[in-house]
């Protein structure tokens, strides 16, 4: 991978939760215009990376950052940029769906307004980004409904439609299906790929025929390191080290 | 077998616990309809005492108490409203804001009459308000204070990290996630908390016996410079320190049922504006 390919990157990370060490070491490349899987047991780290990417520990007073995180090569947290322009720019749809106890139409909307985006464009960013996220369909008749009354499959697909309306560069997407049946799931896949045209996007996965599916590029993370990270057929068909191979056979995790 | 009756007993105490508490409050209410409904009577409540208080109605303490109540929520609501955001939302968990946070809880548990001596000290010499419903207002306000903090903060912290997080990643700053996303969720439990606060900051006695509260004042009410009737100690000097005790009972006991009238009122405002929230979530 050259340089100019590079969409967002960490080198030498580390992160604590108090004196826990959650990320040891990790140095990762998310190339542009390109799907990454990030994949490993639960309680890894994955979140915790992702995070790091839209400074969402910002929040979180005992957290420890060490390291450098980029987007094309800006640095996220020392730079001119400041937190609310590097999360504009890098979407994120959480593990846990969590719409605004608003309505569907003002959980967009939301996004937009504090965005100064004008209001006559408004409606059809709207109307468009809960037809990419297949949910349109569903809640066309009732706009003015709370969210928080949706199931939860389709309150994360609202989630994913407040992501993609704004137009983020990167989306990073925490376990985006893990709360869908099988359709939807094939529907985001879909989406997922249609969006990479033009974002550069990182999604975590526990499904391992998803990351096949939809990722160009995995990485593998194991107890807060990144183990193995590399083209997904090479990570599936022919792990370098025994580890990412017992995992993504199913052997441990 | 044995969980059944583990359960049977558990099940038990439950319901003679709230059944004692229902019982208590029932009586409470029935005894002071049934003796208080008969002195009720829009003259009652329209008109101000006459004959040395066996007579007339009690008009001047009805004001005297809505508007103490008022001055109470506009000096502690916006003061303990923007303290709790600054403790819950910005300032970082160390050793000063925890002191802090202690001070508050300790405040919360000081007995009342601590604070009339301190509005007196303050307020009425110190900064020359003199007996007043001002006086008495602002050391209701100061008494509600760490009241309106604590259930703020506790109504802050019932809102999960992950909504402030949604806000934040679609691009608002912390102040605007606050705004927009962390009060409107928070505002149902902080309602309650001030209802709750200005309840019994309505029925408190001791904090404005020193500061402004008079038994009988012959001018008309509302004036924030001058001594003023309210209801808690109206029903007071009538159980305890009129002439006629025995004459005047019905009319304390009228004043009483007008008080808790009011009080229900706000509850019941409160209650409203929490539908009309609930509606919306
Ligand atoms: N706020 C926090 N404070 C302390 N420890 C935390 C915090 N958040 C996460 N951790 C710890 O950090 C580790 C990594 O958590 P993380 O959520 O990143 O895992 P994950 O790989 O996303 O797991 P999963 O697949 O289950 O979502 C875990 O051991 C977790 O207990
Ligand atoms: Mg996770």
């Amino acid at each position: 991978m050259n340089e100019e390919q590079i969409k967002l990157a960490a080198t030498a990370a580390n992160l604590w939760f108090g004196r826990k060490q959650v990320l040891k070491n990790v140095s990762v490349a998310f190339p542009k215009n390109k799907i990454t899987a990030l994949i490993g047991p639960s309680g890894c780290g994955k979140s915790t990376l992702l995070r790091c990417f839209n400074r969402m520990h910002d929040l979180s007073n005992d957290v420890t950052i060490e390291g450098k995180f980029l987007l094309e090569g800006e640095d996220l947290y020392k730079g001119s940029l400041s937190a609310t322009e590097v999360r504009r720019r890098i979407g994120m749809v959480f593990q846990q769906a969590n719409p605004f106890p608003k309505s569907i139409y003002e959980n967009i909307n939301y996004g937009l307004k504090i965005n100064d985006i004008p209001k006559e464009e408004r409606q059809e960013i709207i109307e468009h980004a809960l037809k990419e996220s297949y949910i349109w369909d569903e809640v066309k008749d009732d706009l003015q409904k709370p969210a928080t009354r949706l199931s939860g499959g389709q309150q994360q697909r609202l989630c994913i439609a407040r992501a993609v309306a704004l137009r983020p560069e990167v989306i990073l997407m925490d376990e985006p299906c893990s709360a869908l049946d099988p359709i939807s799931t094939s529907k985001i896949e879909e989406l997922i790929l249609k969006l990479k045209k033009d974002y550069t996007i990182v999604i975590v996965t526990h499904n391992m025929q998803q990351a096949q599916r939809v990722a160009d590029q995995t990485v593998f993370m194991y107890l807060g390191e990144i183990i193995e990270a590399g083209d997904t057929s090479q990570i599936f068909d022919e792990p370098g080290m025994e580890l990412t191979k017992n995992y993504v056979q199913g052997h441990f995790g | 077998m044995n969980k059944k009756i583990t359960a049977i007993i558990e099940w038990g105490t439950l319901l003679v616990s709230t059944g004692l508490v229902c019982f208590f409050l029932i009586a409470i209410l029935w005894d002071l309809i049934s003796k208080g409904a008969p002195s009720l009577s829009w003259q009652f409540i329209s008109t101000s005492p006459t004959n040395g208080m066996t007579k007339g109605g009690i008009l001047p303490a009805i004001i005297g108490t809505i508007l103490l109540t008022l001055i109470t929520a506009l000096v502690a609501a916006p003061f303990g409203i923007c303290c709790a955001i600054y403790l819950n939302e910005y300032a970082v968990d160390n050793w000063l804001t925890r002191i802090i946070r202690a001070s508050i809880r300790n405040l919360a548990g000081v007995p009342s009459i601590i604070y009339g001596l301190f509005g007196l000290a303050l307020f009425v010499q110190g900064l020359q308000m003199g007996t007043s419903l001002l006086a008495a207002g602002l050391t209701l306000g100061l008494l509600s204070l760490p009241y309106i903090i604590i259930t703020t903060e506790e109504a802050l912290r019932r809102i999960p990290n992950r909504m402030r997080e949604a806000a934040l990643a679609v691009g608002a700053t912390k102040f605007e996630s606050i705004r927009d996303v962390v009060l409107p969720s928070a505002i149902p439990g902080m309602l309650t908390g001030l209802v709750l606060t200005l309840s019994r900051a309505a029925g408190e006695t001791a904090p404005i016996l020193f500061t402004g509260v008079a038994f009988y004042i012959n001018k008309p009410a509302g004036y924030l410079n001058q001594e003023f009737m309210a209801l808690p100690y109206h029903l007071y000097m009538l159980s305890t320190q009129h002439q006629a005790i025995e004459q005047v009972r019905p009319l304390a006991y009228g004043t009483a049922l007008v008080l808790i009238i009011v009080v229900f009122l706000l509850n019941l405002s409160a209650f409203y504006i929490r539908y009309q929230h609930s509606k919306h979530e």
